[in-house]
């Protein structure tokens, strides 16, 4: 039955509705979740607060499940939905780069938007960063094209790299994300800190 | 325990689901920088349309048919920002200022906030994907990219976190 819109099971032009809807509950989750705060978001790198690492892995880990069960359930066909393509190379450095700007910023991209609703003027100068880092990329871009398309592996899930299910990958997934959210507690209560 | 803001493990599972929505109805998940990706393309494209119709970057975005801020990424950016300030607005926390810790000046913050936005921006580009659209997207499709993602980016941070250290503790 799903994925609907690419199975025209609910008109084209539904898909940008779709689209701001599902931006509402995006930011309102993350402005809830405290992802609004650049000291919130930072808190993980020191342990003094774990939440960025609890929201993240909750989120992946269900939608990762969500998926599984509705494709066991014959509710949507994976064929269709949108796996991002590996390109080696650049999925390394790109991390790596994301990673500094990470522990610069405070922010990523998609959190420093629900900051912004609030009124956080740092978070307007990040994404000012952001405007200015794209454009460079782009000016940059025939220099940088043949590695941006090296190492092409396309859409290739981990599952088949590793040669196991797509519900084993996940069961593995779940006892990591546990494991996490155990050194997550473990790290508030060694590095406290007050209000912040 | 702070606890003006919602259980994490709550917000996770919700957030989870909020992407599940995303890939039920239109079969892709969230992204952020996309969406700014979309905005570049379109002021350079306005501003100086020759040199965008010539580059290899801009050009393959423009072009017949084709306009740059109709786009997936672009709808769901403006719901964050409602959603956003929805919850602010509910919560009590609508204020313009300049979060930083104590420690540090206000115009160090910012410096800081425009070098990382700056990194995030050409990082994004070159992962093809944020923290939102790679990495957790990516993940939830058991996709080795979004795996990839996560590890460096996260790896990179905590590595480099005692450098950055006298920014936030």
């Amino acid at each position: 039955m799903g994925p609907l819109i690419p199975q025209e099971i609910i008109g084209q032009d539904w898909n940008l509705f779709i689209a701001f809807i599902v931006g509402i509950g995006f930011g309102f989750i993350l402005e809830q979740a405290g992802f609004s705060s650049s000291r919130k978001l930072a808190g993980v790198f020191y342990g003094y607060d774990t939440v960025v690492l609890k929201v993240f892995f909750g989120a992946a880990v269900t939608a990762m499940l969500g998926l599984l069960f509705f494709s066991l359930f014959g509710w949507i066909d994976l064929s269709l939905v949108y796996v991002n393509p590996t390109f080696l190379g650049s999925a390394i450095v790109g991390g790596i780069v994301m990673g500094i700007g990470f522990i610069a910023g405070g922010f990523c991209p998609g959190v420093s938007f629900s900051a912004i609703a609030i009124g956080k003027i740092d978070a307007m100068v990040f994404l000012g960063g952001i405007f200015i880092g794209i454009f460079m990329f782009a000016e940059a871009y025939p220099l940088l094209e043949s590695f941006y398309m090296s190492g092409n592996l396309g859409a290739l899930k981990l599952s088949d790299v590793l040669g196991i299910s797509g519900g084993f990958l996940a069961f593995l997934v779940i006892i990591a994300a546990l494991g996490m959210f155990w050194l997550g507690d473990l790290a508030e209560k060694k590095f406290p800190r007050e209000e912040y | 325990m702070n606890t003006k803001y919602m259980n994490p493990y709550l917000a996770g599972v919700l957030l989870g689901l909020v992407l599940l929505m995303a890939f039920f109805f239109s079969g892709r998940g969230l992204g952020a920088s996309g969406a700014v990706k979309s905005t570049v393309v379109t002021v350079v494209s306005t501003i100086a349309p020759e040199h965008a119709a010539n580059s290899p970057f801009y050009s393959k975005y423009i072009g017949e048919g084709k306009s740059p801020m109709k786009s997936w990424l672009v709808f769901e950016i403006m719901g964050v920002l409602v959603g956003g300030f929805l919850s602010g607005a509910l919560a009590g926390r609508l204020k313009l200022k300049i979060e930083h810790f104590p420690g540090i000046s206000a115009n160090r913050r910012l410096i800081f906030a425009m070098i990382g936005g700056i990194l995030f921006g050409f990082g994004s580009q070159l992962g093809r994907g944020c923290a939102s659209g790679s990495a957790l997207t990516g993940m939830a499709v058991l996709s080795l990219s979004g795996f990839i993602s996560m590890a460096t980016m996260f790896g990179t941070a905590f590595a480099l976190a005692y450098f950055f250290r006298k920014n936030w503790i």
